[in-house]
């Protein structure tokens, strides 16, 4: 079939019947009545915040709930998620999260520090934030995630860069994390991110790698040199007691043989007392017997004896005085 | 209505709804638009948001970014001053506070990154050799760094802050000076210069783990000598100890002893020493004790008939 303009050079336009059209007509403009109702409705979810902007200008912010703007394009909507904690992650990262600057391919280098003994030591760290002001997120910095990457790095290594390796890896990691916090805060007021920082968290903080090896070894030589102390101090605790008990055991001793001597000589005294007074009254006679009983005592026991007349004693070297006396 | 044909009202609508289309236009919270013509701009940038007229088809719309961008340098490897090499990655912020200037003098973002590249670059360059490394990483001047209880007086410089007579936000701040100016003439309102990054180049890097791993190792040495040495302390305090606990009880035995000895011996004197008789008596009594303890089985008597025991023997009246 060929168009042929001809046919409608006479096309008589009076002739179309408007009445009869009428249903028509209604076509395009339902058509446009739903396109408006879609464009005219909205959600925000309960934890977004939405930016109502009209022909690019800014109107008005947008509670959560279903809501309402103008169509076709003259009123568009930017959500922002202002309740959501979000997080980024630096010299490490964990796949799967939500936010697009969560962590960075570059995480070796974000690792890698230099400290203010001019040392080198590693750290990994997160930081939480949260859109505090959506207008600013939106309107003030270009990427303002990615700024906020930059700005941390930056304040995590002016925060380390004064401190020593030994601060940074073990007694200082509170202050640090304050610091940076306080820092990162300022400089996001700075350049009004509309982001307010939540936590500055330091995660792994190592010597690095090759240098590992002799940070341990000096926690090694320290778990040695109480060690040695202990040993030494069980030595002394296990031997000087004892000595001191025994010391006192010795004392004791002494102190026992005082009174015993002291009471012996008492008796002694006490009997030999006795004894004098009643010698006193017949010494002769007590010697005698005193003499007497003792001989008695003795001379059955002897294992020899031999009486000589006085006038003989001279045979004396005559007797056979044999070295063994015969037994009793 | 009825005179004029529907295909020229609709054409005329169309028309008009096309020009008014292109008379319009509309600027972003984020952006500023320059109004050129046949190429030239004419009026001022605009940078208030929302819908705008112009001329339709002569005028064309040009937009140009307002919020704060970012400008990330490439890491570069240079010298300190003190011939140290380090890679320098900086970073810093700026914005086109002079639209026109900005688009007459650079057209596109992409040109103004390359000039900020060339003069931020250049700039870092030589403050970094203007500087020794530690002004670079250190900042605050007179901060005193907090010890490890354990490493107080550890040897060499364990844990001690280099001195710093500038540090590093002044030398950012010089760097931002510096480039700021040679860059208002392009539009742009350089807002800072910051170093992200800095780091030793590969060789360094290793000179400085030895270091460390020297540094660590006399610290470890130190413990352990430190451990030995509190250990022969310990021990030699043992060994005084002992002796001095068992020097003095020695002491206090021979003392008490001595003392009961004294007194015992006082209380036999002073009853012994009585009078004549009684020094007689007691040589006497103690003789006969004696003899009964001295003579036993094994002893040989010979005595003549002339002792007292035996002197009836002989006779019944002895002789005296």
């Amino acid at each position: 079939m060929r168009f042929d303009p001809d046919d409608w050079r006479d096309f008589d336009w009076q002739s179309i019947d408007f009445r009869k059209l009428g249903a028509l007509w209604l076509v395009p403009l339902i058509l446009l009545l739903i396109v408006g109702m879609f464009t005219c409705v909205y959600t925000i979810q309960a934890e977004s915040e939405g930016v109502v902007l009209r022909f690019g200008k800014y109107v008005r912010n947008a509670e959560p709930g279903l809501r309402f703007k103008l169509p076709f394009g003259i009123e568009s909507v930017t959500m922002v998620p202002v309740k959501r904690q979000l997080k980024q992650e630096f010299g490490f990262g964990t796949t799967g999260g939500t936010n697009p600057s969560q962590f960075s391919a570059e995480q070796t280098l974000e690792r890698g520090m230099v400290t203010g003994d001019l040392n080198a030591a590693t750290v990994e760290w997160i930081i939480q934030y949260r859109v505090r002001d959506p207008q600013l997120y939106l309107f003030k910095v270009r990427d303002p995630d990615n700024t906020l990457r930059d700005l941390s790095e930056s304040v995590m290594r002016t925060v380390v860069g004064d401190r020593t390796v030994d601060e940074v890896i073990t007694v200082g990691r509170q202050e640090i994390e304050a610091d940076a916090l306080t820092q990162l805060q300022e400089l996001v007021n700075k350049f009004e991110l509309g982001l307010s920082i939540d936590q500055v968290q330091l995660k792994n903080v190592n010597p690095p790698q090759p240098v590992q090896r002799s940070f341990n070894e000096v926690n090694q030589a320290q778990q040695e040199r109480e060690q040695l102390i202990n040993v030494a101090n069980g030595e002394y605790n296990k031997v000087v007691p004892r000595a001191s008990g025994e010391a006192e055991q010795k004392i004791q001793g002494a102190e026992g043989y005082a009174i015993k001597r002291v009471n012996e000589a008492e008796g002694d005294v006490a009997r030999f007392n006795a004894v004098l007074k009643e010698y006193l009254r017949a010494p002769e006679v007590t010697k005698q017997r005193i003499y007497i009983e003792t001989m008695r005592e003795i001379v059955p026991n002897l294992g020899k004896k031999i009486i000589i007349d006085e006038s003989a004693s001279q045979i004396l070297p005559l007797l056979q005085l044999s070295t063994e006396s015969p037994k009793n | 209505m009825k005179n004029l044909p529907i295909p020229a009202v609709v054409g005329f609508l169309l028309l008009a709804l096309f020009l008014l289309y292109n008379a319009s236009y509309t600027v972003h919270e984020t952006e500023q638009v320059i109004i050129t013509q046949f190429g030239k701009p004419v009026g001022d940038p605009i940078d208030d948001a929302g819908l705008h007229l112009k001329l339709p088809f002569i005028q064309e719309v040009i937009r140009i970014e307002k919020r704060i961008l970012g400008w990330d340098g490439r890491p570069n490897e240079m010298p300190t001053k003190d011939k140290t090499y380090i890679i320098v990655d900086t970073f810093g912020r700026w914005r086109i506070n002079d639209a026109k200037q900005f688009f007459l003098r650079l057209r596109d973002e992409r040109s103004a990154q390359s000039r900020l590249d060339d003069i931020l670059g250049s700039e870092t360059r030589n403050a970094i050799a203007k500087n020794e490394l530690i002004e670079v990483i250190r900042t605050t001047k007179d901060r005193q760094p907090d010890r490890d209880a354990v490493l107080v007086d550890a040897p060499g410089n364990v844990g001690v802050l280099y001195p710093i007579t500038k540090g590093r936000a002044k030398i950012e701040d010089e760097i931002f000076n510096k480039a700021a100016n040679k860059l208002t003439d392009f539009g742009i309102e350089l807002l800072d210069v910051r170093f992200k990054r800095i780091n030793y180049n590969e060789s360094v890097q290793q000179r400085i783990y030895d270091r460390m791993i020297s540094e660590r190792q006399q610290i470890a040495e130190r413990f352990r000598s430190e451990g030995e040495g509190e250990a022969a302390k310990i021990i030699g305090k043992k060994e005084r100890d002992i002796l001095e606990i068992e020097s003095e009880a020695y002491k206090r035995v021979q003392e008490i002893q001595g003392a009961a000895d004294a007194k015992a011996t006082e209380i036999y004197a002073s009853a012994y020493n009585q009078s004549e008789d009684s020094i007689a008596f007691y040589e006497f009594i103690k003789t006969m004790e004696t003899y009964q303890e001295m003579l036993g089985g094994d002893s040989t008597l010979i005595m003549t008939t002339g002792s007292d025991i035996f002197k009836f023997l002989k006779h019944v009246n002895p002789p005296k």
